[in-house]
């Protein structure tokens, strides 16, 4: 098949524009199920969340809620944010600033049971920072590299 | 002093700009003898933005805490290496590092560009200028890096320890020669645009750029992805996190323009597609910048939020971009695409090649976006990680890879697949290892056999194209593109083996007792503490063996006193069938200690293989560079 120099730079351009159809088609079916929302645990705990989605609970560790398990490796606490606690239990080992009474995020699915379980945490890595979720509002300018997952 | 001369030799080059943009794009007289002094003032204009540069360094050296950006990151009591690296290991240092490679981008182009014809290389150094103009006024205007701080501190506030590492010597240095070398592809897009120039000439012009800012990334992104590797601890070498994704668009649009780029240099065809790409690679390059630096999205590298920062640089992306594509949709109706091809052909290999990076880079930049699409939107926070981008992103890339095997044996211009037979053996090996993967292997996924398989074939189709060639006599452009192809292969088989086959143990131990992580027993000695010139820490150590020998690890909790911070040092083992990974926790109530540990096969094959794509990549550099050298002595 030869393409005349004129209709090729057509098929070129089709092509182009067919691309981007594709890509961005691609990308909503993708990301209709595979974003992780964002909920507070009163959102929670009112049963605005589904069942078995990914999402991210953000707020504080309630004080004396972290429970360690016999196994060593977990433990268990509540996320809460003075109108609503979630459960929550995590196997893994914690951000080295994950404390009683500061803010963490919690990365995971909530179980039929009203847990939520936990893939990952995200705490208040150092001084100068804050997830962005947990309303970080200090226009702090460092170079406050943060690790967080 | 050292400061204020810094920041004097900013504003000099940021005058200098606004010249080099006057005499490029002024009235016509102007133009017409603007040819010499624009290329002259480029180079002033690069000189000055390094000796900025090595001003910045000097104080940090110094540790001169009466300049405030010294006084926040750095520390007498740092080793003398990360307190000058620890200068581009914050906001303002990096970007006038951005700045700096951009003006000797700049300079560059004024000096080994001399065979561009005279009208296209000074509307291209114009829109360098433009673009340096730009930058300098974010600098100058909201990031200045020599800012003095009245009284000075009595110490600095010290730098962040994950980045007091090698990496950070040389990650974003060489990241940013990737980001920035791409100006110069955008500024000869938009100088040939305004010319009408688009030709193979063009296209030899701006392939060496190309390749040079391509290697960067590549070397950039690998570098990257090892560092993050062993110093987050978390065991992972890529976490789809926007700041990874940022350098991995401008990488993805490179790559597609670096063989479209071939096209026109080989048969001047895909004219205005090319002068597209290069223009894309670069607002990608921005796009890239602006993620980093606006601290907008949650990422590794996320920066406290500043508001004022984020829109300047959104309104710098605005105006570029804006006016690059503008110019774009007005003059690339005069081009035309150039001699035709058949259906079967390199050139309609390399637009499949095209069309599926374009793509990927679409599904990465639509993910990466998203969350801030929808806070505008709604209101509504949400995070786009690895379940999107390997599902969506994955399978095309793979459909890719399969093309990578086909493309080069293919011949210019005319449809003839003669060559294709040669695929058969490599389809085999590549049906044999899929086999393999599928009923042997254990572990869990289909795409990671998928892409084991299409590994093994790529690993051998690569050379096919040396077949029948005197190897003494294929050029060296030829060897480059066997080499980074074979290079895709390796990285491809390290991502899915590593993968598949990983073995990960979460444990609580006791020092004395046993632990089996894959083919590895490991002995868990004891936990003692240890202290470095800023830090103290606890270390365990573990003896490590599966029959030969024994390996000691030594993984860390440290604690640093000046920025107060814990981090976790990992102890890697490497052998030539992967890399055992050992993470020390936290103490459990009864003193056990948690252990994270994992037994990773072929992992290294990943980094191995991004270096040899580099590697490619600098072959056929060095090749076109020797040959155009000879060329030139000859007449």
């Amino acid at each position: 098949m030869i393409v005349k120099p004129k209709h090729q730079r057509l098929v070129l351009i089709v092509i182009a524009i067919v691309a981007v159809m594709i890509a961005v088609l691609l990308a909503m079916w993708g990301l209709r199920d595979r974003a992780a929302y964002f909920y507070t645990p009163t959102e929670v705990a009112a049963g605005k969340a589904a069942v078995g989605q990914p999402i991210r609970l953000g707020g504080m560790v309630e004080k004396g809620s972290i429970q360690r398990l016999g196994d060593g490796v977990t433990i268990r606490f509540r996320l809460g944010d003075g109108t609503g606690e979630v459960p929550v239990v995590f196997r893994g080992i914690t951000p080295d600033l994950f404390h009683e009474d500061s803010g963490a995020v919690a990365e995971g699915r909530l179980e039929k049971d009203g847990t939520f379980v936990a893939d990952n945490i995200l705490a208040k890595h150092d001084e100068r920072y804050m997830p962005p979720e947990l309303g970080n509002q200090t226009a702090e300018h460092q170079a406050a590299k943060t690790v967080e997952r | 002093m050292i400061a204020e001369a810094g920041l004097a030799a900013l504003w000099l080059a940021a005058a200098l700009a606004i010249l080099q943009l006057f005499l490029a794009f002024g009235p016509s007289p102007v133009r017409t003898v603007a040819a010499g002094p624009v290329r002259s003032i480029a180079i002033v204009e690069g000189l000055l933005t390094v000796f900025a540069m090595a001003m910045l360094l000097w104080v940090f050296e110094r540790t001169d805490l009466s300049v405030l950006l010294v006084a926040e990151n750095s520390h007498s009591a740092k080793p003398w290496l990360y307190k000058l690296a620890g200068a581009w290991g914050n906001h303002e240092g990096s970007i006038l590092l951005w700045v700096t490679i951009l003006g000797l981008a700049g300079a560059a182009l004024a000096i080994f560009s001399r065979r561009l014809d005279a009208r296209t290389l000074t509307a291209a150094l114009g829109a360098q200028g433009a673009l340096a103009l730009g930058f300098f006024a974010f600098l100058l205007l909201s990031s200045n890096p020599f800012a003095r701080l009245s009284p000075p501190a009595f110490e600095g506030r010290g730098l962040n320890p994950l980045l007091q590492d090698p990496g950070l010597v040389f990650h974003p240095p060489t990241l940013y020669l990737g980001y920035v070398g791409l100006s110069v592809a955008f500024s000869l897009a938009v100088g040939a645009l305004i010319t009408g120039r688009v030709d193979s000439a063009l296209a030899k012009a701006m392939r060496p750029w190309v390749l040079g800012a391509w290697i960067m990334l590549t070397l950039g992104i690998t570098a990257g992805s090892y560092w993050a590797y062993y110093e987050l601890g978390w065991g992972g070498w890529w976490f789809w996190d926007p700041v990874e994704n940022a350098s991995l668009m401008p990488w993805l649009a490179a790559t597609a323009l670096l063989h479209s780029i071939n096209v026109l240099a080989a048969r001047d065809s895909l004219r205005a597609w090319t002068v597209m790409l290069a223009m894309v690679a670069f607002s990608m390059s921005m796009v890239g910048t602006f993620l980093v630096r606006s601290g907008v999205l949650t990422s590794v590298h996320a920066f406290a939020v500043d508001p004022k920062r984020g829109t300047f640089l959104l309104a710098l992306l605005a105006i570029y971009v804006g006016a690059a594509f503008a110019l774009f949709a007005l003059r690339s109706g005069r081009l035309s695409e150039g001699p035709k091809f058949e259906l079967v052909s390199r050139e309609a290999a390399l637009v499949g090649n095209n069309l599926l990076l374009t793509v990927i880079l679409g599904i990465v930049f639509i993910g990466t976006l998203y969350p801030l699409f929808v806070e505008a939107l709604t209101g509504a926070k949400l995070s786009v990680g690895a379940p999107y981008f390997n599902a969506v992103a994955g399978p095309l890339a793979l459909i890719l890879a399969l093309l990578v095997c086909v493309g080069p044996l293919l011949n210019w211009k005319a449809g003839s697949g003669d060559k294709l037979k040669r695929l058969a053996i490599p389809g085999l090996v590549g049906i044999t290892v899929l086999v393999i993967a599928m009923f042997v292997l254990p572990g869990e996924g289909v795409l990671p056999r998928i892409a084991l398989g299409i590994a093994g074939m790529l690993a051998i189709a690569a050379f096919l194209p040396l077949v029948g060639r005197k190897l003494r006599r294929t050029p060296l452009s030829t060897w480059g593109m066997v080499v980074a192809h074979f290079g895709i292969a390796v990285a491809l088989a390290g991502m899915a083996a590593s993968t598949m086959l990983t073995k990960e143990v979460l444990t609580a131990a006791r020092p004395g007792e046993q632990v089996q992580v894959g083919p590895w027993l490991i002995e868990f000695e004891s936990v003692t503490p240890t202290a470095g010139s800023n830090w103290t820490a606890l270390e365990a150590e573990l003896r490590a063996s599966r029959g030969d020998g024994v390996s000691v690890l030594r993984p860390q909790a440290r604690y640093y006193t000046s920025p107060p911070t814990e981090t976790t040092e990992s102890a890697i083992k490497t052998v030539i069938s992967g890399q055992l990974y050992t993470v020390l926790g936290k103490p459990a109530e009864d003193g056990r200690w948690q252990l994270r540990l994992w037994w990773k096969p072929l992992v290294t094959l990943i980094w191995l293989g991004g270096a040899l794509i580099a590697l490619g990549g600098a072959l056929a550099l060095g090749g076109r560079a020797w040959r155009g050298w000879r060329k030139e002595r000859e007449q």
